[in-house]
C-alpha cells in the first residue's frame, strides 16, 4: 500500500496546486511534496536489507494484454526513491520565486507540473510490470515537457521539443522491444508482463539480442549516452536550473535503472554478448563528455555536459559485470544525484545575481559573495572526485572495476579524473577568483537552507558510504546472479 | 429461370438497422410537410431519438446472440444470407451510432457562427451572387442535413454488416452519396467547399467502379457473391487464381479508397478542409470505422484461407500509408489538413492490425486477437478525432473559423482549456500512454508482430516518431510560440458542442487508464459468421 500512497500523493497533489488559488498553490505543493517525503520516508523504513523485491502490490490491470498493476522496490528502486523524494522538495523551494519571473508560466504551473514529474518518476522506480513501467515512462515526458518549455530562457520552445522527440523515439523503440516481449510470453503459454513471470522465460540468444537492441536505445538516449545526448546540453541551457536537477539528477536514472533492471534483468545473455560495445560507447561518453564541459562558456551546458561524462561511468559500471563495479554504479547514481543537484541550482542562484551564465562575463565572485563559492567549490570538487566527498567512492569502485575488466579500459576512464578536476577548478578559477565584476549579493537564508543538506549528504557519505552500500550490494548480487556470473572474491 | 424466394427479415436483429433508415426516410418527410421555423428542432429531435433508439437496439440484440452454427462466432445471418449480424457487426453498430450522436450535436450547434449552423443557407446559391446574400438575410438554413446524415449512418452500419458483394456494394454507395453532398454544405468558403465536394464525388465514384469490377471478376471466380460461398471456393481452389488476385485487387481498391489509404489518400485532405468542420468530424470518424468494419469482413471471411495473397500487400500499403501520412502531415500550415494526413497515418497503423491476422489455432488462451485490436483502434480513434474536430470548430476569428496553424499560436494562454482539451486529443493521436490512442497502438502492434509482420511493426515504430514530432509541433505553437497579431479567439459552444468535446475526451482519456472493458468487450464480439 505504502507505494502507491508514494505515489499518490504528488499525483493528487499536483492536480490540488492546480486548482488552487494562486496565492496559496505554492503552499499545497511543498506541502504535498513534504508529504511524499514523510511517505517516502516510511517506505524506507518498512524496507528490509536484502530481501529482495519487497513491498510488493499485484493487480490485474488490463487482463487481455496481460498488464498488472503492479509495484514493488528492491535496493535499487529504494534509494532512487529517496532520491527522488529528497531532491523534489528542494527544487520547490529553489523555483519558489523564480518560477513566478517574467515571462514563465508562473509558480502554479511549475509546482503542480514538478509534482506530477514526481508522482511518475516514483512510479518508474516502483513499476514490476514491464508496460507498467513503460507507461509511466512515457508519461514522465509530458510534465518534464512542460516544466523546459514553460520555465526558463528564450529558445527553450525548441529545447523542450528537442528534448521531446528524442525521448518519444527512444519510447518507441522501446515499445517494439516490449510488444516483443509479450509475443515472447504469449507465445510460451501466458501472455503476461510482470517481471516475475517474464525472468522465467527462456528467450533464445537471437530474439534476445533484438529486444535488448530496443531497450538499450531508449536507455542510453534517456541515460544520456554517446552518440544520442545532444539533446542534454540545449535542455540544461535553457530550462531552469531546478527543472535541470529534476530531468539530470532523477529522470536521467531511469536509463541506468532501466538497464540494470530490463538488459541485464531480462536478457543476460544479450547484455553479455553487447557489452564491448557498450563499454566502448560508455568509454567515449566519459572522455567526450568531459573534454565538451572543458570547452563550455554557458555554466548551465557546462554541467549538462559534466553529466554525459557521470553517465558513462555509471554505464561502465554495470556492464563490467563484477560486484565492484555494479555496487560502484548504482552508488554513484545516487552520488551524482546530490552533487549534479547542487552544482545546478547553485549555478542557478549565481546566475540570478549576475544576470547572465557566460562564464567569460564573470568573475571574482568569491569577494562578495564567499558563501556561494564555497557551496560552488564544493560541487565542483564533488563532480571532479575529490576524496572525502561521496562521488570518490562510487567512481574508484568503478575504476577499479574497469581496470579488473581490462587494463585499457581502466586507463581511459581514469583519464577522466584529471579532465574532470579540469572542467571543475577552471571553472570555478573563471567564475569565482580574479578581478570582480560588480558585486554580488550573497546566498540568503533560504537559499543556504536548500543547499546545506546537499553538501552536508556529500561528506557524510564521502566518509560513511556503508548504509548506502548495505542495501546495493545485494541487488547487485541478485542481478549478477542472474547474468550468471559466478561471485569470485566475494564484496569489499 | 430462378426461382423468386422472398427472404425472411428478421426484424428483431435487424431493428436497430431498420429504425435508423426509417428515421432517415421521416426526416425526409418532415423536410417536406413541416414548416420551415419548427424544421430545426423536428429534424434534431428525430435523428437523435432514431439514433438513440437504434443504440438500445443494439444493446438488446447484443444481449441475447446465440452461437452460430457450433460455431466461435456469435450472432445470425438476416435476410436470406446477405446481412451478418454478429458480435462485430454489432460492436461496429454501436461505435458508429455513438459517433453519430456525437456528429449530430455538433451539426445542431448555432451558438459558434452568430446564431447560425456551419452550413450554407442555401446551397444552390452560387457563392457571391445576390441569391446567397438574400438566403444569408433570410437566415436560412438547410435541415435536409439531418436526413442526409442519418443515410449515411445506415450506410455505414450496412457496410461493415454486409455478407455479399452486392449488399456491401449498396453499402458502400448508401454511406457515401450523402457524404459527397454534405461535404459541399459549408457557410463559409463555399468554393473550397464544393470543389471539396465535386472531388470527393468523381473519385468516389470512380473507386466504386473499381469495387464494382472486383466484385464481378470474383463472382466469375466463385461463382456467387456471398462471402461464405467465396471462401468455399478459395478453400477448394476451384476457377482460376488470376481472376480471384485481380478481383481481390480491384475490391481493395475501393475500399481502401474509403479508408485512405496511400495510394488512394490524395482526397482526404482536400475534403477534410474543405467539408463543413462538423462533417468532417463525423466523416473522419464513422467511415473509417465502417470501412475497415468491410475491409476486416471481406478480408477475413470471403478470403481468409487466400491470406498469403493478400497479406504482402497490406504490408506495403500500411508502411506507405503510415510514412506518407506522417510526413506530409509535417509539411501542413492548416490544421484541418494536418488532421487529414494524419488520419492517412492511423489509416497504415489500423491495417497494421488488419494484417496480423492469425488462425486460431496459433493464438494462445486470452492472447489478443486481430479483430479486437481493430475493433479497439477504431473505438480510441473514432473518439479522438470527433472530439479534436469539433476543438477545431471553436477556434475562430473574423472570418469564421482559423484553421492556419500559426494562427493558433498562443492558445494556451488565450484559452487554457480549450489548448489543453486539444493537446490531449493530439497526445492521444501521437500514442502517449494513458491516453486511448496508446493502448490503441499496443493492441495493432502486438497482433502484427505476434502474427510474424515484424518489418511492418519496426516501419510502424518509426513512423510513429515522426508522427510525433508533428503533433508535439502543434502543442508547441499553442503553448510556446508568440500569438501573431491579436491572437485566436475561442468561440464559446453551446451545450451541444461542448457534450461531444467532453465525451470524446473523457473516452480517449477512460480507454488510456482502463481499456480494459472495451478490450473485453472487443474480445466477445469474438469472430465473423464464416
Amino acid at each position: 500500500m505504502i507505494l502507491t500512497i508514494l505515489i499518490l500523493l504528488p499525483l493528487v497533489g499536483a492536480l490540488v496546486t492546480a486548482f488552487s488559488p494562486a496565492a496559496l498553490a505554492r503552499l499545497v505543493g511543498i506541502g504535498f511534496a513534504g508529504a511524499t517525503l514523510l511517505a517516502g520516508v516510511v517506505a524506507a523504513v518498512q524496507y528490509e536489507v536484502d530481501a529482495g523485491m519487497q513491498l510488493t502490490e499485484t493487480y490485474v490491470w488490463i487482463e487481455s494484454l496481460g498488464v498488472h498493476y503492479a509495484l514493488g522496490v528492491d535496493g535499487l528502486g529504494i534509494l532512487m526513491v529517496l532520491l527522488t523524494v529528497v531532491l523534489v522538495p528542494i527544487v520547490l523551494l529553489a523555483g519558489w520565486r523564480e518560477s513566478d519571473a517574467e515571462g514563465n508560466s508562473g509558480a502554479k504551473s511549475f509546482f503542480a507540473w514538478t509534482l506530477a514529474l514526481e508522482a511518475m518518476s516514483l512510479a518508474v522506480f516502483t513499476a514490476t510490470d514491464v508496460l507498467l513501467f513503460y507507461v509511466v515512462f512515457e508519461a514522465t515526458l509530458i510534465p518534464a515537457y512542460f516544466l523546459i518549455g514553460g520555465f526558463g530562457r528564450s529558445g527553450r520552445g525548441r529545447a523542450a521539443t528537442k528534448f521531446l522527440i528524442y525521448q518519444l523515439a527512444g519510447g518507441l523503440v522501446m515499445l517494439a522491444s516490449v510488444i516483443g516481449l509479450y509475443v515472447v510470453s504469449a507465445n510460451s503459454g501466458t501472455p503476461s508482463f510482470l517481471l516475475s513471470d517474464l525472468a522465467a522465460i527462456d528467450i533464445d540468444p537471437i530474439t534476445q539480442r533484438w529486444l535488448f537492441a530496443g531497450f538499450f536505445i531508449a536507455f542510453a538516449i534517456k541515460a544520456p549516452m554517446f552518440p544520442v545526448h545532444t539533446w542534454l546540453a540545449d535542455t540544461t541551457e535553457k530550462a531552469t536550473p531546478g527543472t535541470s536537477v529534476l530531468l539530470v539528477c532523477i529522470l536521467d536514472k531511469i536509463g541506468t535503472f532501466g538497464m540494470l533492471r530490463f538488459c541485464l534483468g531480462l536478457l543476460p545473455d544479450a547484455s553479455q554478448w553487447a557489452t564491448p560495445a557498450v563499454v566502448v560507447l560508455a568509454l567515449i561518453s566519459i572522455i567526450y563528455g568531459a573534454l565538451v564541459a572543458i570547452g563550455q562558456d554557458d555554466v548551465l551546458r557546462l554541467i549538462g555536459l559534466t553529466s554525459l561524462s557521470h553517465f558513462g561511468f555509471i554505464v561502465l559500471g554495470i556492464f563490467v559485470f563484477s560486484p565492484t563495479g555494479g555496487t560502484g554504479a548504482i552508488l554513484y547514481m545516487v552520488n551524482h544525484g546530490i552533487a549534479t543537484a547542487l552544482m545546478f541550482l547553485v549555478a542557478g542562484f549565481l546566475i540570478q545575481r549576475t544576470g547572465t551564465a557566460s562564464i567569460r562575463e564573470m568573475g571574482g565572485v568569491e569577494k562578495s559573495a564567499p558563501v556561494l563559492a564555497g557551496f560552488f567549490l564544493v560541487g565542483g570538487l564533488a563532480a571532479a572526485g575529490l576524496p572525502g566527498l561521496s562521488p570518490f567512492v562510487s567512481e574508484m569502485m568503478v575504476i577499479i572495476a574497469a581496470f579488473d575488466h581490462h587494463w585499457l579500459v581502466g586507463s581511459v576512464a581514469v583519464l577522466a579524473i584529471v579532465l574532470a578536476a579540469f572542467y571543475a577548478l577552471w571553472m570555478y578559477q573563471r567564475t569565482m577568483t580574479g578581478p570582480g565584476t560588480t558585486p554580488v549579493a550573497d546566498l540568503d537564508k533560504r537559499e543556504v537552507g536548500i543547499l546545506a543538506p546537499l553538501a552536508l549528504a556529500l561528506v557524510v557519505f564521502g566518509f560513511f558510504p556503508m548504509p548506502l552500500l548495505d542495501v546495493i550490494n545485494p541487488v547487485v548480487d541478485d542481478t549478477l546472479a542472474q547474468v550468471g556470473i559466478a561471485q569470485e572474491g566475494g564484496q569489499q | 429461370m430462378i426461382e423468386f424466394t422472398k427472404p425472411s427479415v428478421e426484424y428483431f436483429e435487424l431493428w436497430p438497422l431498420l429504425v435508423v433508415f426509417g428515421a432517415a426516410c421521416l426526416g425526409v418527410v418532415v423536410e417536406a410537410f413541416v414548416p420551415r421555423a419548427l424544421r430545426y428542432a423536428s429534424q434534431v429531435g428525430l435523428a437523435l431519438a432514431g439514433l438513440v433508439a437504434a443504440l438500445v437496439g443494439v444493446v438488446l440484440v447484443a444481449r441475447d446472440v446465440q452461437t452460430y452454427d457450433d460455431g466461435a462466432a456469435r450472432g445470425i445471418l438476416a435476410v436470406g444470407g446477405t446481412i451478418a449480424v454478429d458480435g462485430p457487426s454489432l460492436f461496429i453498430w454501436g461505435l458508429v451510432l455513438a459517433l453519430a450522436i456525437g456528429g449530430i450535436l455538433l451539426f445542431a450547434e448555432r451558438h459558434l457562427d452568430g446564431g447560425s449552423s456551419a452550413f450554407a443557407g442555401q446551397a444552390s446559391a452560387v457563392p457571391g451572387t445576390d441569391a446567397e446574400t438574400a438566403a444569408v438575410a433570410a437566415r436560412r438554413e438547410h435541415t435536409e442535413v439531418y436526413p442526409l446524415m442519418m443515410f449515411a449512418v445506415f450506410g455505414m452500419m450496412l457496410f461493415p454488416a454486409a455478407n455479399d458483394l452486392l449488399t456491401m456494394f449498396v453499402g458502400l454507395e448508401v454511406l457515401s452519396l450523402p457524404l459527397y453532398l454534405l461535404s459541399g454544405l459549408a457557410r463559409r468558403r463555399r468554393l473550397l467547399s464544393q470543389e471539396a465536394a465535386l472531388k470527393y464525388f468523381l473519385l468516389g465514384a470512380f473507386s466504386s467502379g473499381f469495387f464494382l469490377y472486383g466484385a464481378a471478376l470474383l463472382y466469375g471466380y466463385a461463382g456467387s457473391m456471398d462471402f461464405a460461398a467465396i471462401n468455399e471456393a478459395v478453400r477448394n481452389d476451384v476457377g482460376s487464381s488470376s481472376l480471384l488476385l485481380i478481383g481481390t485487387g480491384l475490391l481493395s481498391v475501393g475500399l481502401l479508397f474509403k479508408v485512405g489509404a496511400v495510394p488512394f489518400q490524395a482526397w482526404t485532405p482536400d475534403v477534410y478542409q474543405g467539408a463543413p468542420t462538423p462533417v468532417t468530424a463525423f466523416m473522419a470518424a464513422g467511415t473509417k470505422v465502417a470501412a475497415f468494419g468491410a475491409i476486416m469482413r471481406l478480408f477475413y471471411v470471403a478470403l481468409g484461407a487466400d491470406r498469403w495473397s493478400w497479406q504482402p500487400m497490406m504490408w506495403i500499403i500500411a508502411i506507405l500509408s503510415m510514412f506518407v501520412g506522417a510526413a506530409l502531415a509535417i509539411t501542413q500550415s492548416d490544421i484541418k489538413r494536418l488532421l487529414a494526413y494524419s488520419s492517412v497515418a492511423h489509416t497504415g497503423f489500423i491495417l497494421t492490425g488488419v494484417l496480423g491476422l492469425q488462425a486460431s489455432d496459433q493464438l494462445a488462451v486470452g492472447e489478443i486477437t486481430s479483430v479486437q485490436a481493430v475493433l479497439f483502434y477504431l473505438t480510441t480513434y473514432g473518439f479522438a478525432t470527433l472530439g479534436a474536430f469539433a476543438v477545431v470548430s471553436l477556434v475562430r476569428d473574423a472570418g469564421g473559423e482559423t484553421t492556419a496553424i500559426d494562427r493558433w499560436a498562443g492558445l494556451g494562454k488565450e484559452s487554457p482549456v480549450v489548448a489543453a482539451v486539444f493537446a490531449f486529443f493530439l497526445l492521444a493521436m501521437a500514442g502517449i500512454p494513458l491516453t486511448s490512442g496508446f493502448v490503441g497502438k499496443l493492441a495493432v502492434f502486438s497482433v502484427a508482430l505476434a502474427a510474424g509482420a515484424w518489418p511492418v511493426v519496426v516501419a510502424a515504430v518509426l513512423a510513429s516518431i515522426v508522427a510525433a514530432y508533428l503533433y508535439i509541433k502543434v502543442i508547441k505553437v499553442m503553448y510556446f510560440d508568440e500569438p501573431v497579431g491579436d491572437g485566436p479567439s475561442v468561440a464559446y459552444p453551446s451545450v451541444l458542442t461542448a457534450t461531444t468535446i467532453a465525451v470524446g475526451a473523457a473516452v480517449t482519456l477512460v480507454l488510456g487508464v482502463l481499456p480494459g472493458p472495451v478490450l473485453d468487450l472487443a474480445a466477445v464480439a469474438g469472430e465473423f459468421i464464416r
